[in-house]
């Protein structure tokens, strides 16, 4: 187990060696010069000058992304262009409003999907089988920003249960927080937990099929013993690998719903940072994204282990 | 036996396909034709699905905008198979090689990027744009074909009958074109009609928050980020052009099941 | 005592007709034989018995268990009596446990569904239980998983499940058809014991005369879904009263009409070829080591000999007939044919690989779905300079040698059956009029009656075109019937060699002779018993 799980981690550390060398080349190669791009094209020849000294881009490129990385890893994500203030601080003061969200339309899509998928693979082609994934079907097709807009205009404009937007900040307690949330990651959940239902109910009969159940019958346990007690693990492992994928459409997700309730998140940075042509900030908040995308994918390659005692072996 | 899926789901995306089609010959009114004093009309006989805030005709706009959806979807999944599809032939017939192993984690790579993650990223560089919409896209689409057709392409080749076309002398290369491609054809067309439908969802959201097609460009996701200000009191700007996206959607993804069901008609299961 | 008695039992599923008016009895303490060919509806009779049908069956008549029917019992009856009073072995051990439960836990849910036993209890009838079976504490302990065992292990630990509560029946379904001879031998012998120990009743299920013709006290042949006849084992065998039975009798020894004489020109010549496989690396930065799959392995094939390779799974006889091929490479020593080196890159020039094709096990996937016969027989032109401007005129011939018609050219592979595909693998082989043709457990798929046809067919093609084969099998009744030499082939090694006729009357090595002991034989089976006066 110890060994599976030191593997992980080092391919969980050349991943990120890999993301981080390509965020670097895409915005401080490609540019040619990010200070003149930054400034646009009526800059003075100075004030570029000022800002290349600034950014430290006399130095060369491998020096520059030892520097980026180094930097990083002591909390340091130089400071923006436009704020100008430190980035880790405009940083820190926004992943807690992406992340908790995505987090809480995870937990969302998870409770909802696994209970919905488990019923439609046990009634598997009854009435309530095919309305779950009629339902689902439906799910998948609604964009989320979409329906979180539809979403304001029924609890929020018409039924005035939820504020339109804004967060109040954890300052103002827990509850409050995740009242501002729920509209948002309930909209982010719905068409995940439509995908996650599918895989769940599919993978469920997948493994119905499999022999091990002929077996588990053959023993005596009934139908809805086999399913509960044999099948649900064994299906878990595509489940997982689908959560894990969804982390990553939920945080991107989390970015353009962020928009419709003009939540203070990573995305709202990372617009602005866009329209300001503010390549620091931009390069930090892509790095964060991928980061947390590549530590989930981490935390599922180890439950992996924790369900298949195939992978505990090492191999 | 034709399924019921396939027959609906091709006959709404055809709907949406034909309105894309027909909209570069006719439209009701000029898409980008400003009428301010027509501004914020409810459905009616002249205006089908009303007018936005400048009095533009939104039947018309939806029909151009299926234009740009479906172009930015249809070239990115493009991307993704032409790009996909010969690396992950290469990665199975190479199995375990370095080659297959820097393949597969180049893959994983692109995973950690969501679309909208390498959006921005380009569209930090190279400003918004349709076209970024598609690069975008098409990247991200491209590990997903390539996982495909090698894990389809890594089952067949343990069969004999590849073994059989080795031991007449053909190549990997020859044996991935002339049998495992006609073999995982169906895959491939099931899974593009997915990627297809996955692709108006993201061009809609990258439109949405204006990293996609730029004005004047009609796009229904930018449709959408305009009406969001007046969802109180106009919301028939925000439903249509949502209800296109979630018909297109829906049509692709129906037309997907029913093709997979008809192209693979795998024995009904039958469990005790 | 009359433990088991199925009466005009009849089946459909979907309205296709499966079993009709089944007559048979088990009583305790004895073991019929269900035998038949693929088809015959051997397994729906076990899987009605023990109530594991699919959707869509209909059945009729009794199946009457210790004076319950159990057509009439409701689902939740059926499951009381499963594993309880009916316990079931399965053909395929390798996919029959579950692969994230313990083996401790998997057998204890037996005892754990059917009685109040404590968890703690259950592990300790489950450990007793596994004992019993063959696997002792110190090397299998409860918490082993299934993916730790191999195909004979976990077989046994499926015994412990069907056996932890000692049913009054036993179903076991080809329980040794996925299993080395060795381990088949095994397997039987336990089986055999338990039945006397429990005085269980076991209903043997299986397509091999010489499995039952060793331990069933009846045997009943199926055929088409009818029980064609039934009685005594010894008696059955002996008397061969019905058509069926002594034609499935006839070919399941049946031996081909060769010629003998051979000359003493090579075709294949193998000198001290090995092949290492890496294996994981036991620490991060630690050497990889290696497994060596074919080691030091020499012989020569003459032209129009047959020579047999037979070992038993692993023993790395697919790693060398690869290699043989051209498909993997060897790590040292030579494979020639013709005096031409074969080495495993395509670059192996066309003309040499020209003299050699080969005929798979599995005639379902030796064949591309998607083309035409005449396509796929034609394939191996490819190692030709240039296509041949006869081409349909060789393809025709190739398929008349084979017995199939030339208008079978333009069907699909999905319209013949098993051994009609085997013929067209064949054909496929024949087309470039090789030398030598790499028989690779080519009929060990096929029902005995269909086998026998096909060795014929070889037999002929061999003695007419002078070609050489290499049979390589797992089966010693098959190889014995038709190669002239055999080798021996155990942990990567040839450990025995010579005429089969002189070593299968003499074996030297031990392994030879503990591999003829336990490979079933109908003829041995009877005279035996008939000497024990059963």
């Amino acid at each position: 187990m110890l060994r599976y799980a030191l593997k992980r981690a080092l391919s969980l550390t050349l991943s990120l060696i890999a993301a981080s060398l390509v965020i670097f080349c895409v915005i401080e190669i490609i540019p040619g010069d990010p200070a003149s791009y930054m400034l646009g094209l009526n800059a003075q020849e100075d004030t570029v000058a000022a800002l290349r000294r600034e950014l430290g881009l006399d130095a060369s490129a491998p020096a520059r992304y030892w520097g980026w990385v180094t930097g990083m890893l002591t909390g340091d994500f130089g400071t923006s262009y436009t704020y100008r203030t430190p980035v880790a601080e405009l940083i820190s003061a926004r992943i807690w409003v992406s992340l908790p969200l995505a987090l809480f339309a995870l937990t969302l899509s998870t409770l909802i999907a696994f209970p919905a998928g488990l019923y439609a693979a046990s009634k598997r082609a009854s009435l309530g089988d095919t309305s779950v994934m009629g339902l689902t079907q439906l799910g998948i097709a609604i964009p989320n920003f979409w329906f979180a807009m539809l979403l304001v205009l029924a609890f929020a404009i018409n039924l005035r249960w939820f504020s339109a937007g804004g967060f109040p900040g954890w300052d103002a307690g827990i509850l409050a927080g995740l009242k501002a949330l729920t509209l948002p990651a309930i909209a982010l959940a719905l068409p995940q937990a439509s995908i996650l239902t599918r895989v769940m109910r599919s993978s469920l009969l997948d493994t119905l099929d499999e022999d091990f159940i002929r077996t588990a019958r053959a023993k005596g346990l009934s139908r809805r013993q086999a399913l509960w007690k044999h099948a649900l693990r064994n299906a878990l492992i595509p489940v997982l690998t689908i959560i894990g994928l969804q982390f990553s459409f939920l945080l991107a997700g989390a970015i353009i719903i962020e928009n419709v309730f003009f939540l203070p998140g990573l995305g709202r940075l990372a617009f602005q940072a866009i329209t300001q042509r503010d390549l620091i900030v931009v390069e930090s908040v892509v790095m964060i994204l991928v980061f947390a995308v590549i530590l989930v994918t981490f935390m599922v390659d180890l439950a992996y282990a924790w369900v298949d005692p195939r992978l505990r072996a090492g191999r | 036996m034709i399924p019921k899926t396939l027959i609906i789901g091709a006959a709404l995306s055809a709907i949406f396909i034909a309105a894309a089609a027909i909209s570069f010959i006719w439209t009701p009114f000029d898409h980008a034709q400003l009428a301010i004093p027509n501004k914020l009309k409810l459905p009616s006989v002249t205006h089908w699905f009303g007018t936005d805030h400048f009095g533009r005709d939104i039947f018309s706009m939806i029909m151009v905008g299926a234009r740009t959806s479906i172009a930015v979807a249809v070239i990115a999944v493009g991307i993704g198979i032409v790009l996909g599809v010969p690396l992950g032939l290469t990665a199975a017939s190479l199995r375990g090689s370095w080659l297959d192993e820097v393949i597969m984690r180049s893959n994983d790579l692109i995973f950690a990027f969501p679309s909208l993650v390498i959006a921005i990223l380009i569209t930090a560089v190279f400003g918004p744009s349709a076209v970024n919409a598609i690069i975008a896209i098409g990247i991200f689409n491209t590990p997903v074909f390539a996982r495909i057709t090698r894990g389809a392409a890594l089952s067949l080749w343990s069969r004999d009958f590849l073994l059989a076309a080795r031991v007449a002398g053909k190549g990997k290369a020859r044996i991935s074109v002339e049998h495992i491609l006609p073999n995982i054809l169906n895959l491939l067309i099931v899974q593009g009609t997915i990627q297809f439908s996955l692709g108006i969802l993201a061009e809609a959201g990258l439109s949405y928050v204006g990293l996609g097609a730029q004005p004047p460009t009609p796009s229904w996701g930018r449709m959408l980020a305009e009406s969001q200000t007046m969802i109180s009191f106009a919301p028939h700007l925000a439903i249509f052009p949502g209800l296109a996206i979630v018909l297109t959607v829906l049509g692709l993804n129906l037309m997907g099941d029913g093709l997979r069901d008809l192209l693979d008609p795998r024995i009904r299961r039958q469990v005790t | 005592m009359t433990l088991l008695h199925v009466e005009n039992l009849s089946l459909s599923i979907n309205d296709t007709p499966i079993l009709n008016n089944v007559n048979f009895t088990i009583n305790s303490g004895e073991i019929l034989g269900l035998i038949g060919e693929s088809g015959s509806g051997k397994s729906m009779t076990a899987l009605s018995t023990i109530g594991l049908l699919p959707h869509g069956s209909s059945t009729s008549g009794a199946i009457i268990l210790d004076g319950n029917d159990l057509v009439q019992l409701s689902e939740k009856d059926l499951c009381d009596i499963r594993g309880d009073d009916i316990g079931m072995v399965f053909q395929e051990p390798m996919t029959a446990l579950n692969p994230v439960q313990t083996i401790g836990d998997q057998v204890a849910e037996t005892l754990r569904i059917h009685t109040k036993t404590s968890r703690r209890d259950a592990l300790k009838i489950a450990r007793d239980t596994l004992n019993r079976v063959g696997l002792p504490a110190d090397q299998f302990p409860l918490t082993r998983y299934p993916h730790e065992l191999s195909g004979g292990q976990r077989q046994r630990v499926v015994i412990a499940m069907a056996i932890a509560l000692r049913p009054k029946l036993l179903i076991a379904d080809e329980p040794t058809t996925a299993l080395d001879v060795t381990t088949q031998a095994q397997i039987l012998d336990l089986l055999k014991s338990l039945v006397d120990e429990f005085d269980m009743g076991l209903m043997l299920i299986t397509h091999d005369l010489g499995v039952v013709a060793g331990i069933a006290d009846h045997v009943a042949i199926m055929r088409k879904g009818e029980i064609v006849e039934a009685g005594p084992t010894v008696q059955v065998f002996q008397e061969l009263n019905h058509p069926y039975t002594r034609a499935l009798f006839d070919a399941s020894s049946h031996i081909p009409d060769r010629k003998t004489a051979r000359a003493d020109t090579p075709v294949l010549k193998l000198d001290n070829v090995t092949r290492d496989y890496p294996t994981p690396r036991r620490t991060l930065f630690g050497k990889p080591g290696y497994f060596r799959a074919v080691d030091g392995v020499s012989f020569t094939l003459n032209r129009g000999e047959n020579l047999g390779l037979v070992g038993e799974s692993g023993c790395g006889k697919s790693t060398l007939t690869r290699a043989i091929l051209g498909l993997d490479p060897i790590t040292s020593g030579t494979i020639e044919v013709h005096g031409q080196k074969i080495t495993s890159q395509t670059t192996t020039a066309r003309h040499i690989r020209r003299h050699m094709q080969v005929v798979f096990q599995d005639p379902y996937s030796s064949f591309n779905p998607r083309h035409k016969v005449a396509r796929l027989v034609s394939e191996p032109f490819h190692l030709l300079d240039t296509p041949p401007a006869d081409a349909r005129k060789r393809i025709d011939a190739a398929l008349a040698q084979v017995g199939l018609n030339a208008s079978d050219a333009d069907k699909y592979i999905h319209e013949f059956s098993g051994g009609q595909r085997q013929r067209i693998a064949i054909a496929r082989a024949l087309i470039i009029e090789p030398d030598l043709i790499i028989l690779d457990e080519a009929v060990s798929a096929l029902d005995v009656s269909i086998r026998a046809q096909i060795l014929d067919l070889l037999a002929d093609l061999s003695d007419r075109l002078d070609l050489s084969y290499l049979f390589i099998s797992h089966d010693l009744s098959v190889v014995r019937a038709i190669t002239d030499r055999v080798l021996i082939m155990k942990a990567g090694k040839i450990v025995e060699q010579g005429p089969t006729e002189e070593i299968f009357q003499n074996p030297t090595q031990l392994y030879t002779k503990q591999l003829i002991a336990a490979a079933p034989n109908i003829d041995l089976a009877l005279e035996k018993r008939e000497h024990a006066g059963v």
